[in-house]
């Protein structure tokens, strides 16, 4: 059997194609069973795609809104159709923000509260272990991994945040170096996130949206591997369903609605 | 293509044509009566010598180009000699000083392109978009060697935060760094930050940048090839900056006199900058760009110019074939518009369509505004008129140089005052009351400069900074220098995306850092010795993280060089960086001049500038250090595990201000070497300068700045030197605190003997939780719990940029 393939999606001023092009080529290593390929923002087909990674950055040069343009570039329609149908979409960064202005996730982001970019390590705790990209983690577990951005303060109105509590959608939180809960203690929300999410789900659990960057953390030469579980999970979740369903079945039509 | 401009210029050599003045311009008698090269910033004599070479009285859009490549900014007048003395060759050297980055071979086929370039007069008038189109250009200069940009770095210098509009010019020239550098995907990977009165009315923002490139693929900007078509790419062409290098950046600003100027300060866009970047890369690699310059100071005149001059070749343009961003331009005003994120390319002939294809791609303007010819000229073709027509060289190289004083230099070798070896000279033990409150002074200067601006972390200014994209930063900021590496598929060149190829020959890792030492000038030092500092503290930082020092780039930041001193200081900073390089063995691949780092305080205004009063900047020379690290990992410089040995290596100066500034070039290339090669072969665990700010600081950072579980130390200094506090506070030398495990220890011990005695000294250990430090024969100076002293350190600098 081939290796699922990951479309990278390049959008004019995305900045982090070629790091999560490395990440899951290179770092993850052939354990993962996935290669990555780069994806031109024009493109409307991704029939031969079996999951999508959205990569940070600032496509469109954050003109307008973080990711509002993006949300409407050609390659977005069929990320939504594919998304539907149950395909793995990861947004990082400026990916989060670019599924937020799509509609594929609820909410919104805001300017950090410092009012300034952050990037350094956080702590962030595994909320969800039953999405494409967590299933190799614990329940609880804390990660070291590093965030970059200005805005990164997710805001989402009360009876919506109340929601995705319910529906287990956070998917990963920021917290203390011991797991502390970070709605109980403010100092550790490196940027005032509402609900101190850091990673946000679909109620079906197949597109997530992180604020940090897993692909700078995929190595320990970079300073951590906390990072590497995510393409891991990836390739054991596609393997597995691969494994099980004909794989035209698993793929619709591939054609963008 | 279409039919290019070129095709109707290029049957004007027969035609006896003169340059015509375009309707609305000063006239020949115009200019001639009101002397109206005075307006532009030419001195009569640049005039006559003008005239002389043209034969006649320039036009009006002549006269403009002119300007601006003969400003300082851009022709190096009162530097160009001096420079000439640096030390520029070694087998490492693929291109040196003169086109756009000086490109350094690393190993593997791969080389590394360096430059670096001051923004301060822009900074000073318009903080945020001045410090942010710094970066901007800086990244095109490495972008037009052919390299992809991986690393910012940036030097700044302040006025005390306590005066309001310091801490605005701080904060906001840090947000214009990180908000150009951020959105291009470069990431800013080291710097530093020095505040003094000098810089209050001059603050100084001097970027670098980093790239890599195929050895055997460094573009040229040479315009070879008459034929080949020259291409205008990026942004369009607008009315800012015009005349930013002649009467922004070359010249003595009034007190008072940057809110006029502002319109001179270009704004840019970091959008178009990643998508030029990506698209030139992409141009570069169909093989049929032959040329490549960027546009920076004086805009399409410098770069057709200067491409033209460097190949013996001439260049016609058609300037209606510019595309611009309002109707109406002028030629006068298309050739000296600095609008930012436009590169011209010369691209072979027959080949345009590959090129326009990929600027497509990018949904950026690549318009074919001229051609390659062999008359030598530069010639400007606007609405059917030829409104230039000037030597290509003339323009490039022909402004008048001002000859360079001979430098003075301190007489060499002399004699640290201090050694770690033998028999130190034994402190006094001071007892009683006295030693009580020696001991209290002691700790409490230690911890208010922890605390101060000049000793506190500079996280804060780093973490604006996207510091990690690119993946290949392995040392991030916080450190001696960053280190980055070489993706493994860049280093399989030509390779396609998908399962990974190991390359035969893995590159060496690079190790980067930018540093000024200008605080010997106002130590009283001299000019000489800053230069040197300068280098050399590079070299030691480099080297703290297992790398050898390889070559450097620089900027020189100085004030008018129509005033005596200043030349002088000139001289001397060169021959002190000079006299360094070539004690290391090491080459100067490029640089920058920024002069008129000066103003005029208002109630002197009419006695106009160098007069007494006249605020001048300290002789500040950046040096940006490259180094290569064959090691498997870099060495911190920050404590990395509890129990181990704190260690003092080198020769520490204990300077403090009085006499000679000591300089021992050969015992500081042996230290270099001995602090890489320990690095390389993994005995050290943390490695940290301590040449300017003395043992007591480089001891604190070390453990401020380091993990948890090794945020601290034991450490009793021994009486090393005289006074207790010349030990603590002294400056200078090839000095770094060190930590080891204890097994390594006696590794370290036995590489030193080897390569000639360097000193090794164990002092303490690493112990977490406080900073406890003593001086034999004193007693403790120093016990504290790490949190405490740790807030105030990492606080320091937020609170200097404080509205």
């Amino acid at each position: 059997m081939r290796a699922a393939r990951v479309g990278v999606i390049t959008f004019p001023g995305t900045n982090c194609d070629r790091d999560v092009l490395h990440a899951i080529n290179h770092a993850a290593g052939p354990e993962a069973a996935l290669e990555a390929v780069p994806v031109w923002y024009e493109e409307r087909d991704l029939s031969g795609i079996d999951a999508v990674v959205i990569p940070g950055g600032f496509s469109y040069g954050d003109y307008l809104r973080s990711g509002a343009i993006a949300a409407l570039a050609p390659v977005m329609q069929a990320v939504r159709a594919r998304a539907a149908e149950g395909m793995p979409v990861l947004g990082i960064c400026n990916g989060f923000q670019i599924l937020l202005e799509a509609g594929l996730l609820p909410g919104a982001m805001r300017r950090n509260r410092s009012l300034r970019f952050i990037c350094r390590p956080v702590t962030v705790r595994v909320e969800r272990v039953d999405t494409p990209f967590t299933l190799l983690y614990r329940r609880g577990e804390v990660l070291v991994l590093p965030i970059a951005h200005y805005e990164g303060n997710y805001f989402a109105w009360p009876e919506e945040l109340e929601a995705i509590e319910r529906r287990g959608q956070v998917a990963l939180r920021y917290c203390g170096p011991g797991g502390e809960d970070a709605r109980e203690q403010p100092r550790f929300n490196p940027n005032g996130a509402a609900g101190a999410i850091a990673g946000l789900t679909n109620p079906e659990g197949n597109v997530l949206g992180l604020m940090p960057h897993p692909e700078r953390a995929s190595e320990a030469l970079l300073g951590s591997q906390d990072g590497v579980r995510i393409w891991l999970s990836l390739g054991r979740w596609l393997a597995e369903r691969r494994g099980r369903e004909p794989v035209a079945a698993a793929r619709g039509d591939g054609r963008g609605g | 293509m279409t039919a290019v401009a070129a095709e109707r210029v290029q049957a004007a050599p027969g035609r006896a044509e003169r340059a015509a003045d375009w309707p609305g311009d000063p006239t020949a008698s115009d200019i001639v009566a009101g002397a109206r090269w005075r307006s532009l910033g030419l001195t009569d004599l640049e005039f006559e010598r003008i005239r002389e070479g043209l034969g006649r009285v320039p036009t009006w859009t002549e006269l403009g180009m002119f300007s601006v490549a003969w400003s300082e900014h851009c022709a190096y007048k009162h530097s160009r000699e001096a420079l000439r003395r640096l030390p520029t060759g070694g087998p490492r050297v693929v291109m040196g000083p003169g086109e756009s980055a000086g490109v350094l071979a690393i190993g593997g086929g791969w080389a590394v392109a360096v430059r670096l370039e001051s923004h301060n007069h822009p900074s000073y008038v318009e903080p945020y978009q001045g410090a942010a189109t710094g970066v901007g250009g800086i990244v095109r200069d490495v972008l037009a060697a052919g390299a992809r940009p991986v690393a910012l770095l940036d030097s700044l210098r302040f006025g005390p935060p306590d005066g309001a509009r310091s801490r605005y010019l701080f904060r906001e020239v840090v947000a214009g760094i990180a908000g150009y550098g951020n959105a291009i995907g470069v990431p800013t990977v080291g710097g530093e930050v020095a505040f003094d009165p000098c810089y209050e009315t001059n603050p100084l923002v001097n970027v670098m940048c980093v790239g890599w490139v195929r050895a055997d693929r460094v573009a040229r900007a040479r315009a070879d090839g008459p034929g080949n078509r020259v291409y205008l790419v990026g942004a369009l062409t607008g009315r800012d900056g015009i005349h930013g290098a002649g009467l922004l950046a070359s010249r003595t600003f009034r007190d008072g006199e940057g809110g006029e100027q502002r319109p001179r300060v270009q704004v840019g866009d970091p959008f178009t900058e990643k998508l030029l970047i990506e698209a030139c890369l992409e141009a570069l690699d169909t093989g049929a760009v032959v040329g490549i310059q960027d546009l920076g100071a004086a805009g399409i005149t410098a770069a057709a110019s200067e491409l033209a001059a460097r190949a013996g070749t001439g260049i016609d343009l058609d300037l209606d074939r510019v595309p611009c961003r309002e109707p109406g331009m002028t030629p006068f005003e298309r050739m000296l518009s600095e609008s930012q994120e436009r590169m011209m390319l010369v691209v072979q002939a027959g080949r345009e369509a590959e090129v326009e294809r990929v600027f497509r791609r990018w949904r950026l303007a690549a318009a074919p505004i001229g051609a390659v010819t062999d008359t030598g000229r530069l010639r400007v073709y606007a609405g059917g008129l030829l409104v230039a027509d000037v030597p290509a060289r003339l323009l490039a190289d022909g402004a008048p140089r001002h000859p360079a004083p001979p430098p003075r230099r301190p007489s060499l070798p002399a004699s640290p005052s201090g050694s770690l070896r033998g028999s130190a000279p034994a402190g006094e033990a001071v007892r009683g009351e006295g030693a009580e409150d020696l001991r209290r002074a002691l700790g409490a200067r230690l911890v208010g400069h922890l605390g101060s601006v000049h000793g506190g972390s500079r996280a804060w200014v780093y973490r604006q900074y996207d510091h990690m994209v690119g993946v290949r930063t392995v040392l991030p900021p916080g450190h001696d220098a960053a280190v980055l590496r070489l993706l493994p598929q860049e280093a399989v060149p030509g390779a396609p995306p998908g399962p990974p190829a190991e390359p035969a020959e893995r590159p060496p890792m690079v190790a980067v850092t930018v540093n000024g030492a200008e605080w010997l000038a106002r130590a009283g030092a001299g000019a000489w010795a800053v230069g040197a500092e300068a280098v050399l503290e590079g070299a030691r930082k480099v080297a703290a993280t297992g790398a050898v020092p390889v070559g450097i780039t620089n900027g020189l930041n100085l004030g008018n060089p129509e005033r005596p001193e200043v030349m002088q200081e000139l001289a001397d900073v060169v021959a002190g960086m000079g006299d360094a390089c070539t004690g290391l063995g090491i080459p100067v691949t490029g640089g920058n001049v920024s002069l008129y780092n000066e103003t005029v305080p208002e109630e002197l205004a009419g006695a106009g500038a160098g007069g007494a009063g006249t605020r001048a900047v300290l002789p500040t020379a950046i040096v940006g250090m490259v180094g290569l690290l064959e090691g498997e990992r870099p060495v911190p410089s920050v404590f990395q595990r509890a129990g181990d040995v704190v260690l003092v290596l080198g020769y520490p100066s204990f300077w403090q201000g009085e006499g000679p500034w000591p300089v021992d070039l050969e015992q500081e290339r042996r230290a270099i070497a001995f602090v890489a090669e320990a690095g390389r072969r993994g005995l050290l665990a943390s490695c940290h300068t301590a040449g300017r700010w003395g043992l007591g600081a480089a001891l604190c950072e070390a453990a401020l700045g380091a993990p948890e579980q090794a945020a601290g130390f034991d450490v009793t200094l021994p009486a090393l030197t005289a006074s207790a506090e010349a030990l603590l506070f002294g400056a200078g030398g090839p000095v770094w605190v060190a930590s080891v495990s204890p097994a390594s220890l006696a590794a370290l011990e036995a590489l030193a003997a080897e390569r000639g005695g360097i000193p090794v000294r164990a002092v303490g250990r690493v112990e977490p939780g406080r900073l406890r430090l003593a001086v034999e024969g004193l007693g403790v100076v120093l016990d504290e719990p790490s949190e405490r002293l740790r807030s105030a350190w990492e606080d320091a600098l937020e609170e200097a940029a404080r509205p």
